[in-house]
């Protein structure tokens, strides 16, 4: 008989929670948390990883046209190409300059020149890519570097990124803060949901809790029972809805794969072609840690809520 | 063991306070003793028991119960000591969602005790007071004397310091009365305090031991 057992029956119900402490809805109410806090969380390490990648990418370069680049430079031997490059060269927290030849230009340009070779092409402006050292040099450093570029050879443009990377950036970190918050108000929502199922099991146990009460248990052993089953339906909310979150967030991940694979060019047109990738690739390393951490984190809120909440409710009996 | 100076109740209702259902109580109860309980119909008995199983905490005077200071206790120190008392209450209050043998149990699970032991216990207690037929039947299952039975199985299985008990016999037959008293007795001898509130007045007729009597909350018999 099992009675025999020199143990405490495993999962006895001294106060019959298992019918009071609602196993349908509170893990479906914590399973649509756990859904909302992986689509915030995606959204979190999607903004963080975005913004690295403008950092690091885009950020990091900056283009500098000089028109007329054969002409003689003033003053100086060399043509007005070569002066530019020199000074970049020369210039603290550039890692490296070079100019695009004709047939990078041509492939650039393609879209409105067409085809073929143009005559137009040798009156361009070269174009002179330039790659930024890690951190890169302040917006103040680069406008005195256009300033001393222009009149070195004038009529030559540095174009910099920075302050759409600068506004991408404060776009990138909203977008966190939201998430971040988004996540708060989901956990907070969590908690009260466990904090509603609990006080509903207290009342509709009401006497079975006193009868124990009445018998020696202790406020621990009340709590303990009630934590135990919020623990265990949060968690099991908890993993219905991040794997419900699943299918969602690798469709994002395949849709945000192409901006997140850095820069442009046909490496990364291969890589963003994410349908030939394994599971575990579709998905930043991040999340894949982050996930699993939300049937835990639900089990954390379903305990904790559970016990402060009982440990309370008891306080009124003497 | 029940030590009873100048003791007052009044239940809350609401925020306002109730009238003094127990007024200025002093009495006590030697360790080992035997005390009947006794007065009319809403004399106050049970709210003295409930003082005594601590289910209420006097709202004047001082008591103690077990050798502790009660109005001075924490809370957490009562639990230790409600699982030194055995209580069979007026109502029963037997858990309807488990069955004679688990209800009859509770008071040895949450005292930590092994289940080889609680199944050897429980399966002779339940002989004793003739159910041990029904002991998978839930409350609702058994008759009134039955459920009577198995409330007193549950006050004496973890063998109390003190056992209290309400109107015990009140849906009992005389024979079961009877020897239910003798088990009350046989605890008593063993050392066990015992205080047995009743209307019956046959039973305390004949099992003769000092009476605590009350009247409308005040102690007329049984006074230090
Ligand atoms: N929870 C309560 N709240 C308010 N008043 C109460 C409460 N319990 C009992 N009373 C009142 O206290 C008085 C004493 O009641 P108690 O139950 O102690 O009497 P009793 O002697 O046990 O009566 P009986 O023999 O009928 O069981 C009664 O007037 C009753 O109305
Ligand atoms: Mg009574």
């Amino acid at each position: 008989m099992a009675r025999r057992s020199p143990l405490r029956p495993a999962g006895f119900d001294e106060l019959g929670l298992r019918r009071a402490l609602a196993d349908r809805m509170l893990p479906f109410l914590v399973a649509a948390m756990a859904f909302l806090a992986a689509l915030a969380l995606a959204g979190w390490v999607g903004a963080a990883t975005l913004a690295q990648h403008w950092q690091r990418g885009a950020g990091a370069s900056l283009t500098v046209q000089v028109p007329h680049p054969d002409d003689p430079a003033l003053g100086a031997p060399g043509t007005r190409v070569d002066r530019v490059l020199g000074m970049l060269d020369a210039t603290p927290g550039i890692a490296g300059a070079r100019t695009l030849t004709a047939a990078e230009l041509q492939a650039l340009l393609r879209p409105w020149l067409g085809p073929g070779p143009d005559p137009l092409l040798r009156r361009l402006p070269a174009v002179v890519a330039v790659r930024l050292a890690d951190p890169p040099p302040g917006a103040a450093a680069l406008a005195t570097l256009g300033t001393r570029l222009d009149q070195a050879a004038p009529g030559t443009m540095v174009e910099t990124q920075g302050v759409w990377i600068d506004r991408l950036l404060a776009l990138a970190r909203s977008l966190q803060a939201c998430a971040g918050a988004a996540l708060l108000v989901v956990a907070a929502v969590a908690a009260a949901v466990v904090a509603v199922a609990t006080r509903a099991g207290l009342s509709a146990r009401r006497e079975a809790i006193e009868i124990v009460h009445g018998l020696g248990a202790t406020d621990g052993f009340i709590a303990a029972r009630f934590a135990g089953r919020a623990t265990v339906l949060a968690a099991a909310g908890g993993v219905a809805g991040a794997v419900a979150a699943l299918p969602v967030l690798l469709a994002l991940a395949s849709l945000a794969a192409p901006f997140a694979a850095g820069g442009s060019g046909p490496s990364a047109e291969i890589s963003a072609a994410g349908l030939g990738r394994s599971l575990p690739g579709a998905l930043p390393v991040a999340l894949w840690l982050l996930l699993p951490g939300l049937p835990l984190a639900a089990a954390a809120i379903g305990f904790t809520t559970a016990q402060v909440t009982v440990r309370r409710w008891l306080r009124r009996l003497p | 063991m029940l030590r009873f100076d100048a003791v007052g109740l009044h239940y809350a209702t609401g925020a306002t306070p109730g009238p003094d259902v127990l007024r200025d109580l002093s009495f006590h109860v030697p360790e080992g003793a035997f005390r009947w309980l006794l007065g009319p119909s809403g004399a106050g008995k049970t709210s003295l028991l409930r003082l005594m199983y601590l289910a209420a905490r006097p709202t004047r005077g001082s008591l103690h119960v077990l050798g502790s200071d009660i109005v001075a206790a924490p809370r957490r120190a009562l639990p230790g000591l409600r699982l030194r008392i055995g209580v069979v209450f007026q109502d029963f209050r037997l858990l309807g969602h488990l069955s004679a043998f688990d209800n009859v149990a509770l008071p040895l699970r949450l005292a930590g005790r092994g289940e080889g032991q609680i199944h050897a216990d429980v399966t002779e207690m339940l002989r004793w007071v003739g159910l041990a037929a029904r002991s998978d039947a839930h409350p609702a299952e058994l008759s009134g004397g039955e459920q009577q039975r198995v409330a007193i199985a549950r006050a004496v299985i973890a063998r109390p310091a003190l056992l209290l008990a309400d109107e015990p016999t009140g849906n009992l037959d005389e024979a079961q009365a009877e020897r239910l008293l003798l088990l009350f007795r046989e605890l008593n001898r063993l050392g066990t305090t015992v205080v047995v509130a009743t209307h019956n007045e046959h039973l305390v007729a004949r099992q003769p031991a000092p009476a605590l009597r009350l009247d409308h909350g005040r102690l007329i018999e049984g006074g230090a």
